[in-house]
């Protein structure tokens, strides 16, 4: 799995949970699809084992990933199903990026919403026609 | 694979000084097996002075210091055969051939595995006929570090291995530090000024300036403990916010930003404003320490004007 790794504020591990999380989120890994083990992940991007550890226990604890003892760690049959408050949590950091942004470029609230309207339709097209 | 109890490395108030100066004040640590302790400072600042201690290079005049349960200086030969080591130095044998160097390591190394080594002359692209100094500097690196680690080491120890090396190389050793720790109960002591790597393979890192050991810390907890905190004044001030529990001030004149350590009791609860010297500051943005601006924090000079604290900051009406 190519995941890319930057320095900056962002810490490694969670740079690790975003980009997956994205990859479930978005469909590009399906449920029942199998993560790469730690070791393998670990080597490949060469990040310390834990670091992975914990990402795939943070994956674990939104419920996108589920472990199976002694085969391997699986994208969630019930990945859709992230809890309201979780889902706010994630979503809310985002959000205020994008807003930040919008007023930055002078993109009124209409302006926004029409935006977002129309990049949801266009990537609900995507999705459908996969 | 048991000597040295839970922590291969034990280091107790190791003192050493060269013609008088400092080069190691004091310096305890322990390090736990399976960890992968990076080890940070400026050039100078005493980590191949700490390192050679713990191969049996030098002998502990003050202090003492135990690495995979025995004195390094005492029967070394028993010691280095479990040990892997690689420095930055390009000290390999150049009349060698790839073949010498592999015949002379398995000869003395007891665990050398053969099937490892093939394995990693292949991921190393380096071909048992071919001359040291035939090789490029990438090459010699991969060289020493199949002959650090191709006996599977119980403790790995780099010494600033990536010094000079294009990328391509680094990302082998890291690789290879990946692969020593993933083997349950290996240890690895890694020394670099390149904090990126450290920030991804490390488990604990630890800060030498001065010969004196700063902190040591789990790379987790860092960005946890630590925050960068920007303020912003409409009165311009050669100095910074004077923040208790902060440390590592950078900026000038109407922004800077502070290190706040979470730990401290001094430090602040609320950030969002504050007076100091004659300013009122305003916090515009926090954000969780990276390593290195916690490694310029820790080390910088203080500029004389902070370290005599004047009483009052400067004024512009």
């Amino acid at each position: 799995m190519l995941i890319q790794i930057q320095s900056g504020p962002q810490p490694i591990y969670q740079q690790i949970v975003e980009q997956i999380r994205f990859r479930i989120l978005s469909a590009q890994l399906k449920p029942g699809d199998e993560l790469p083990t730690i070791r393998g992940l670990a080597e490949s991007l060469k990040v310390n084992p834990n670091t992975i550890a914990r990402a795939y226990r943070e994956l674990e604890h939104e419920g996108l990933v589920e472990k199976r003892r002694t085969t391997g760690t699986f994208v969630a049959e019930t990945s859709g199903t992230l809890s309201r408050t979780r889902r706010k949590q994630i979503l809310t950091p985002e959000i205020d990026k994008l807003l930040v942004l919008a007023s930055h470029l002078g993109t009124d609230a209409e302006e926004l919403d029409e935006l977002i309207a129309s990049r949801h339709h266009a990537l609900q097209q995507k999705v459908q026609s996969q | 694979m048991n000597s040295g109890d839970d922590y291969p490395v034990r280091v107790r108030s190791l003192s050493r000084a060269f013609k008088g100066t400092a080069a190691l004040a004091d310096v305890s640590l322990d390090i736990p097996r399976g960890c992968v302790f990076g080890l940070v400072g400026l050039n100078g600042a005493g980590k191949t002075t700490l390192i050679r201690h713990l191969i049996g290079s030098m002998k502990a005049l003050h202090g003492s210091v135990q690495v995979l349960g025995q004195d390094p200086t005492i029967r070394p030969e028993r010691l280095l055969a479990k040990i892997g080591y690689m420095s930055e130095e390009d000290s390999l044998p150049k009349w060698m051939r790839i073949s010498d160097l592999i015949g002379f390591c398995r000869s003395v190394y007891p665990t050398w595995s053969d099937d490892y080594c093939g394995e990693l002359c292949e991921m190393f692209d380096l071909s048992p006929g071919a001359k040291l100094k035939s090789l490029s500097k990438g090459g010699r690196a991969r060289a020493a570090l199949l002959a650090a680690i191709a006996h599977r080491p119980e403790l790995l120890i780099l010494d600033e291995p990536s010094s000079g090396l294009d990328p391509i190389a680094r990302a082998d050793i890291l690789e290879a530090i990946i692969r020593t720790v993933a083997d349950e109960g290996r240890t690895v002591l890694f020394s670099s000024h390149l904090l990126e790597e450290i920030d991804r393979v490390c488990d604990q890192i630890a800060l030498i300036h001065d010969g004196v050991l700063l902190e040591s810390i789990p790379a987790a907890s860092l960005p946890e403990r630590y925050t960068e905190c920007f303020y912003r004044t409409d009165s311009p001030s050669a100095r910074p916010p004077q923040i208790p529990g902060s440390f590592g001030a950078m900026g000038d004149a109407s922004e800077w930003s502070v290190l706040i350590d979470s730990e401290n009791e001094a430090s602040p609860s609320t950030t969002t404003s504050i007076e100091s010297g004659a300013a009122r500051w305003e916090l515009v943005r926090r954000q969780p320490a990276t390593v290195h601006r916690w490694f310029a924090g820790r080390v910088q000079r203080q500029p004389p004007s902070i370290a005599q604290a004047p009483a009052e900051g400067m004024q512009h009406v």
